[in-house]
């Protein structure tokens, strides 16, 4: 693997994650994310769509005239959600019942499109695959995080094992209601996004301004 | 025309698609920096919102359902499988038309929405409004009804939110989690607070 292959792939797991940098698929990382088992299926079905989509893109961009291409990129992402969702049903049918909506949602995932238009449109197919295999990986990174705080502190199990006891079945653990709320996925990924950035500052947003700090005394003299 | 009301009222506030259902939240949480630009994308899709309920609730019933097709003598044909591609693609052609529109008579507003214009097609709200219409077997007036009244939802949240956001920048917040992070929880909050609408029925 050479060295730009291996910077489009791994860039989007810390340095340019789709969901805390790019702010790209933030919507079904609050729906799916409240079990584990539903989170990494939904990784690998968006991953596989992201990088084939992009790939598939890519080859045609030159043929696509900018007018229309909105309506081509559609139609290619949704062609392969459809192709996804029938081999779930063909395959793991109880999980695509599970998943059933949110994998339609895919087509309206703003990380396929999102790549489409930023990465795929300008970049041969092969680099444009393995960006989106990279931005997939990205997603399911967060999905990951998100569901293992959600789903241990949220029923006291993960994948359906018991990790914390439950009151109710003799442990000691009460679970936080709140966490199987859409709502908490909400403050997981802020505060995942304050670990993120505390660890890589170059992310941090400045703001145009500044506040004045009256206590030391140096308000005024600006 | 109660019954109306009463959509809109639970399509805007109870339903609210940007702070009940999470849909439409990319844009949500990137456009929200300033209430001018929120407004203007929030108006941006409720016209779309406004134009693509009806018009997919249109295809769909005369088209789509099973056995739309005995108005031509075709019974027995189920093409309902299709509607995912065919809201999507009307969708796609609506934004694509608003686009050139805004490009010729609005450069000023075409400027400040960037890629998410073309990222409308992408919002999750847009479609999920078509879906629900079809799930929830809506004829023209009611979609015409819920296609005004969830886009105004989703345009009220994102204000809100550009609001809540242009008071924020008074506030000191740690350097990391300045910008997104903040905002994120900031979303909780009010989506928080949406979830007390749940409760009322009408």
């Amino acid at each position: 693997m050479d060295k730009e292959t291996k910077k489009v792939l791994f860039e989007p797991l810390v340095d340019n994650n789709p969901i805390t940098l790019q702010v790209l698929g933030v919507c079904s990382a609050l729906a799916v994310t409240s079990q584990m088992s539903t989170s990494l299926i939904m990784a690998l079905a968006l991953t596989s769509v992201t990088a084939c989509s992009s790939a598939a893109i890519s080859a045609v961009r030159e043929h696509i005239p900018s007018s229309i291409r909105i309506i081509v990129q559609m139609i290619i992402i949704a062609s392969l959600v459809i192709v996804v969702d029938q081999l779930l049903k063909a395959f793991a049918f109880d999980v695509s019942k599970k998943l059933s909506v949110f994998v339609g949602l895919i087509i309206t995932n703003c990380i396929v499109m999102g790549r489409a238009e930023a990465y795929a449109m300008k970049n041969p197919p092969l680099q444009s695959f393995v960006d989106g295999i990279g931005n997939g990986l990205g997603y399911s990174l967060i999905l990951v995080i998100v569901a293992l705080f959600r789903e241990t502190l949220g029923s006291g199990k993960l994948l359906g094992f018991d990790v914390l006891p439950l009151v109710k079945d003799g442990g000691w653990y009460v679970p936080n209601g709140m966490m199987l709320l859409p709502p908490s996925a909400f403050f997981i990924i802020g505060l995942i996004i304050w670990g993120f950035r505390t660890w890589k500052p170059k992310q941090v947003e400045h703001n145009e301004f500044k506040i004045m700090s009256i206590a030391h005394g140096e308000g005024g003299h600006h | 025309m109660e019954a109306y009301i009463s959509l809109f009222v639970k399509a805007v506030f109870i339903e609210n698609l940007a702070l009940s259902f999470f849909l439409g939240m990319c844009t949500f949480l990137a456009v929200s920096k300033k209430i001018s630009t929120a407004m203007g994308l929030g108006i941006a899709v409720m016209v779309v919102q406004t134009l693509t309920v009806p018009a997919n609730q249109f295809i769909y019933q005369t088209l789509l359902k099973e056995d739309a097709l005995a108005w031509i003598g075709i019974t027995g044909v189920d093409l309902s499988f299709l509607s995912l591609l065919s809201c999507i693609g009307m969708i796609a052609a609506i934004v694509q038309i608003l686009e050139m529109i805004l490009d010729k008579f609005f450069p000023a507003l075409y400027q400040a929405l960037g890629i998410f214009l073309p990222l409308i097609t992408v919002n999750c709200a847009i479609l999920a409004g078509s879906l629900f219409m079809i799930e929830r077997d809506y004829n023209f007036g009611e979609s015409v009804v819920y296609g005004i009244g969830s886009g105004f939802g989703w345009a009220l949240a994102i204000t809100v939110m550009a609001g809540v956001r242009e008071k924020l920048k008074y506030s000191d917040i740690p350097a990391a989690l300045q910008g997104l992070g903040i905002t994120f929880i900031t979303a909780g909050l009010m989506s928080l607070g949406f979830m007390a609408f749940s409760g009322i029925q009408l």
